[in-house]
């Protein structure tokens, strides 16, 4: 179970938070020290009595020792804690806050999420005429017709005597210009409105996106069916969104349709039932390619299934464009991912299917395996490079526990929650407590 | 004693005011529209001025100012820029690319008369 592993960091946390030393704890707990280091760290489970006496002399509730609140609450809470770092929140009883006050916790965490949000809204509003290229260009064809029309008007009004035909000239222009500008006004603002009623959503396209694959469980029945109607189906999911967030969903719509019709559903029932869930095995037996069948894999119906799958679609600049977390192996809503992440060294490896045991790091009892591939998208153009993107399929490890198997590649779900010290791949410092 | 000016900018209407008003104040227009092949025509008409348009189909202003003044027939040539951004930053690169001024849309024509007057003059 994921919600229990982390029990060892939450007395080592308390118990550095309460000033008391390993040794002294460990004493009073009836244990060694280096048996309560291997707790600290996760390496040993821990329950039953000795846990209800380290919650005593900790002082604190036990149920909070070993449930500890939700994972990702506790890393909205610090975020928002380092957002503000002059507020002073006690970040190292953190748990104890989440624990107590649950629904407190949670407003704040939300809270933060929207701030988060509103800001990325300001930031595109403040620099528009950057951003925005078609109000860019109604903005500028507006100055040019006003200043056709007001040098002609200038000259039409100056006292002085102009030639008939040159009159009617610029009399016409003005008449052509002001008709133009009517439109472009009436344009403009009529933009600005539909803008107006979309941008009083927050949260990026992508988000909301992400949202409704989270409702729909990443799973269409309707696009299983033979003949299915995308523009209807896309209709009615895309309901409420964006225009953008419908563009983006529409789009995913129509592969997974491609996909389903490439390979349906019973279809892909009766190869896992065959072959089991690994991609390479997959690929050989069907012929079929390793990016579609990882799609396929995680677009089944959680219940049918061995185990569950997650699945990770990065583009050639690493950006998240698909994310499919397991419960156990999250992945970062906004923002870029670990840099180890297999996912991205399949880039630098096009066309050839990878197969990596990877654990996150801190957390040594859950491995997977991450079966990666990156392969071009779009047709071939003459005497250009392709453009690929990278699938990232991940699968709980029942293997390679045992000891023949190479030693897991430990990765992070994003630099600011992770508690890797030494790492190459650090982008930004950590905003977990790092003292000991 | 007015002489010759090119003016390069993609509005008809623009154009034809601005040539109108130039000519009748004595001075001899050319007029050109689009950024493709604005450098080959300013080394063709040689004028006294310049009025280039920032926003121009094919080419941006800033680039055939950029390759104007790296040609030593050219590096000297009084240049007027028209742009329909008066952001600071727009004004900056002007600057930096090597206008002699910068307008702003819209401008009137006296602004424009004026401006030309003086980059001869200078």
């Amino acid at each position: 179970m994921a919600r229990d592993t982390l029990t060892g960091s939450r007395i080592r946390e308390r118990r550095i938070a309460s000033g008391v030393k390993q040794a002294e704890l460990a004493r009073e707990a009836g244990i060694s020290a280096s048996y309560l280091n291997l707790i600290e760290h996760n390496r040993r489970r821990i329950g039953g009595k000795l846990l209800l006496r380290i919650a005593e002399v900790l002082q604190v509730d036990a149920g909070l020792l070993a449930d500890g609140a939700g994972v990702s609450l506790i890393e909205a809470l610090r975020e928002a804690a380092s957002d503000m770092p002059g507020a002073g929140a006690e970040q190292e009883r953190v748990d104890e806050f989440a624990g107590r006050f649950p629904g407190w916790a949670q407003l704040l965490a939300d809270s933060r999420g929207r701030i988060a949000a509103l800001e990325r809204t300001i930031e595109t509003l403040t620099d528009r005429m950057t951003h925005d290229p078609h109000l860019a260009a109604s903005l500028h064809e507006m100055l040019s017709t006003v200043t056709a029309i007001r040098s002609a008007a200038t000259i039409l009004a100056e006292p002085g005597d102009i030639e008939p035909e040159w009159q009617a000239r610029f009399h016409r222009n003005i008449f052509e210009d002001s008709a133009r500008l009517a439109d472009t006004s009436r344009g403009l603002v009529s933009y600005l409105e539909a803008d107006e009623r979309e941008t009083t959503r927050v949260g990026s396209p992508q988000e909301e996106m992400d949202d409704v694959l989270e409702e729909l469980s990443h799973h269409v029945a309707d696009l299983e069916q033979p003949q299915s109607d995308l523009a209807a189906i896309s209709k009615e999911l895309g309901k409420g969104l964006s225009a953008q967030a419908a563009a983006l969903l529409q789009e995913w719509l129509s592969q997974y349709q491609k996909d389903a019709q490439a390979m349906p559903q019973d279809a892909v029932l009766s190869a896992v039932q065959d072959h089991g869930l690994e991609v390479g095995r997959l690929a050989v037996a069907t012929g079929l390619a390793p990016s579609l069948l990882m799609r396929r894999l995680a677009a089944m119906p959680d219940d049918a299934l061995p185990q569950p799958v997650g699945l990770a679609i990065c583009d050639s600049s690493g950006f998240l464009r698909y994310r499919k977390p397991l419960a156990d192996f999250p992945m970062p809503k906004f923002g870029a991912a670990c840099p180890l992440w297999p996912l991205y060294r399949a880039l630098s490896r096009p066309m050839v299917l990878l197969q990596t045991p990877i654990e996150q790091t801190g957390r040594q009892d859950a491995r997977f395996l991450a079966e990666t591939v990156a392969e071009p998208i779009g047709p071939i153009a003459v005497a250009r490079d392709p453009l690929f993107e990278a699938h990232m399929l991940i699968t709980r490890d029942t293997q390679s526990r045992d000891a023949s198997v190479e030693t897991p590649l430990g990765v992070g779900v994003t630099c600011r929650i992770c508690a890797k010290v030494q790492c190459p791949a650090r982008r930004e410092p950590s905003i977990l407590a790092t003292s000991t | 004693m007015p002489g010759s000016v090119l003016l390069i900018e993609d509005e008809p209407n623009i154009i034809e005011a601005i040539s109108f008003i130039l000519s009748r104040d004595g001075w001899r227009v050319d007029t050109h529209s689009n950024g493709i092949d604005a450098v080959d025509i300013v080394r063709q008409k040689a004028p006294d001025v310049l009025i280039l348009d920032v926003m121009l189909p094919g080419r941006s202003g800033y680039d055939i100012l950029r390759d104007l003044r790296d040609d030593p027939q050219t590096a000297d040539l009084p240049v007027l820029m028209l742009t329909a951004r008066g952001q600071a930053k727009d004004r900056e690169l002007a600057e930096r690319t090597g206008a002699n001024q910068f307008m702003t849309k819209p401008f009137s024509n006296a602004e424009v008369l004026d401006a030309v007057r003086a980059l001869s003059a200078a």
